[in-house]
């Protein structure tokens, strides 16, 4: 790839025949949807961080959302289950198994057992592997110590982590190292047994190797979860979504197949992004 | 003069200054250690005070102190984890908080004599609790509440925001988030804040004066019944603390003995004082390891 800064960017002379949006039709592929968003807009204070977010996501697939900082992506992300109420005005319609759950109706801490989310740096709590696993489940249903240790084993082979703490469940989650405890933190998002797992950067603060277990840990999970992830590292975007979209300035610029954008994008901007034309 | 000089001077005088203040702490710990150590002994420590002749202890004083800092915590403790909760927790900018912010600031630089004297009249003579136990309890919980809430509170804002985000990720209430992670996770800096604000409590005098009395009754310690006038337990009965103590024998004691008492019971007040410092530190310590590692 050419990336000298002499040259102009590919968009100030591929300008006529390319559109200035595009947003994949997911209606007409028949396609399960997972969840979905309408007119959704997102203000901090006066200041409209997001506005144009239509986007549906396709069930079991894994959606990469892709964008320069600033970009509104993750203003996205957490808009979906809720995790921005309490520092901006989320406007619009989120749609999930047919209910607009941005509604002030919609019981939040239900809805997020259904939507489960990861964030950038691991947040275990400072209580043991197994509490840190079980402590959501045991706050809300009654289990048996038995039940409990099965949905422990699970999750924690779920996130690639099982063959590694198996024997010390009951040490505290914070002498994890940073990788072992973003798994951690998956399975105890996995715990609660979600539809759709939001990840906000989930490996941009770990080392490469850490890294690459959480991408297989996501593409084993893809059968069982629908996966929507803000990442940095298009490398990342490309090696495990199905799909991807492209944000800038608070918009949606193109939402397409991942191959699709990031072989032949139909937008200049998408196309500038991707090549490391800004960003 | 160069840059290189300039720093040499100020790194000079910067620990000399620092210098002081350890020296300053140092030397007046030992003036009272090196007077007072060599009258302590157990009969010291556990015998009743004599006004008239000498040979008389401290430990009634001693006792009365340990059973008002327990009760003064009991009562300041739960008030100050809810103002402190509220303030890191739930406090948004708003009147409201403010109001409460700059009542905690006014009430943290009143003088303690005057909290002592609001206690007298308020307790002691109007709610006719007379000079007991309780209203010294209740002084000392408005004397402590300002400094143990903002102890309390900088130990949760510890706490990063990642666990708060956590929390709610899991589809956990603000409550149940602050009940079952926040404060699990910052108990060794609050048990740290609680110890300290101990030893302040425990070696405070001008607030009790007024409102826990300054006569120590002869005690019964056979008897833990609180309801009897001599049990030690019992919360309405004056009693005359180590601090309280100290203070009154230098004014108007009569002892033959009272420079040696003083000195005694001086040295007894700033151990302990010193223990609740250093425990307060390897107590917070033990806690965080335990916390972490298991």
């Amino acid at each position: 790839m050419v990336n000298n800064s002499d040259l102009k960017p590919v968009s100030e002379f591929i300008t006529e025949d390319k559109p200035e949006r595009y947003i994949h039709d997911m209606s007409t592929d028949k396609h399960e949807i997972a969840i979905s968003t309408k007119d959704l807009q997102v203000y901090y204070g006066d200041n409209l961080a997001l506005s144009e977010g239509d986007l549906a996501f396709e069930r079991y697939k894994i959606t990469s959302l892709i964008g320069a900082s600033g970009s509104g992506k993750s203003t996205f992300l957490r808009s979906l289950n809720r995790m921005n109420d309490s520092v901006a005005t989320v406007k619009g319609n989120i749609m999930y198994r047919g209910l607009d759950i941005n509604k002030k109706a919609i019981d939040v801490y239900e809805m997020r057992r259904h939507i489960g989310m990861v964030f950038q740096r691991p947040n275990p709590f400072a209580k043991s592997i197994y509490n840190n696993i079980t402590f959501a489940l045991t706050q809300r249903g009654h289990y048996t110590k038995q039940e409990l240790d099965e949905i422990v084993e699970t999750s924690l082979k779920q996130a690639a982590l099982w063959d590694q703490v198996k024997d010390e469940l009951n040490k505290s989650a914070l002498s994890l190292s940073g990788g072992q405890a973003q798994r951690l933190v998956i399975a105890r998002a996995l715990a609660l047994k979600p539809d759709i797992l939001l990840l906000d950067e989930p490996s941009s603060a770990l080392d490469p190797i850490s890294s690459a277990q959480v991408e297989d840990t996501l593409l084993e999970l893809k059968n069982q979860y629908t996966i929507i992830i803000v990442t940095h590292n298009m490398q990342q975007a490309a090696r495990i979504s199905d799909y991807t979209a492209f944000f800038h300035m608070g918009k949606v610029i193109e939402y397409d197949l991942t191959r699709k954008i990031f072989t032949r994008p139909k937008v200049a901007l998408t196309n500038d992004y991707i090549s490391g034309n800004f960003g | 003069m160069n840059a290189k000089t300039a720093d040499k001077i100020a790194t000079g005088v910067i620990y000399a200054i620092s210098g002081i203040v350890a020296l300053i702490l140092i030397s007046m710990l030992a003036f009272i250690l090196i007077r007072g150590v060599p009258h302590l002994s157990w009969h010291f420590l556990t015998s009743p005070a004599r006004a008239f002749e000498a040979g008389g202890g401290i430990g009634i004083q001693l006792f009365n102190s340990f059973y008002l800092l327990i009760l003064a915590m009991l009562i300041s403790f739960p008030i100050a984890l809810g103002a402190a909760i509220y303030l890191n927790e739930y406090a948004k900018k708003g009147r409201f908080t403010s109001i409460v912010r700059t009542a905690i600031e006014i009430l943290s630089s009143l003088p303690s004599v005057v909290v002592g004297l609001f206690g007298f009249l308020i307790f002691v003579v109007q709610f006719g609790f007379g000079f007991s136990i309780l209203s010294g309890a209740i002084a000392l919980t408005i004397f402590n509440l300002p400094l143990l809430t903002r102890s309390i509170e900088t130990s949760l804002a510890q706490i990063p925001n990642l666990q708060r985000e956590a929390g709610s990720a899991l589809g956990l209430s603000r409550w149940e988030t602050v009940i079952h992670v926040i404060l699990p996770a910052a108990v060794p800096s609050i048990v740290t804040g609680v110890v300290l604000s101990a030893g302040r409590v425990f070696g405070e005098a001008a607030a009790l004066i007024y409102t826990a009395g300054q006569s120590a009754p002869a005690l019964n310690f056979a008897d833990w019944n609180p309801f009897n006038i001599s049990s030690p337990l019992n919360p309405m009965r004056p009693a005359e603390t180590l601090a309280v103590h100290i203070w009154k024998i230098n004014s108007e004691g009569i002892m033959p003995d009272l420079n040696a008492v003083s000195a005694g019971a001086s040295a007894v007040l700033i151990i302990v004082v010193l223990l609740f410092n250093f425990s307060a530190r390897k107590i917070g310590a033990k806690l965080y390891k335990k916390l972490t590692s298991a």
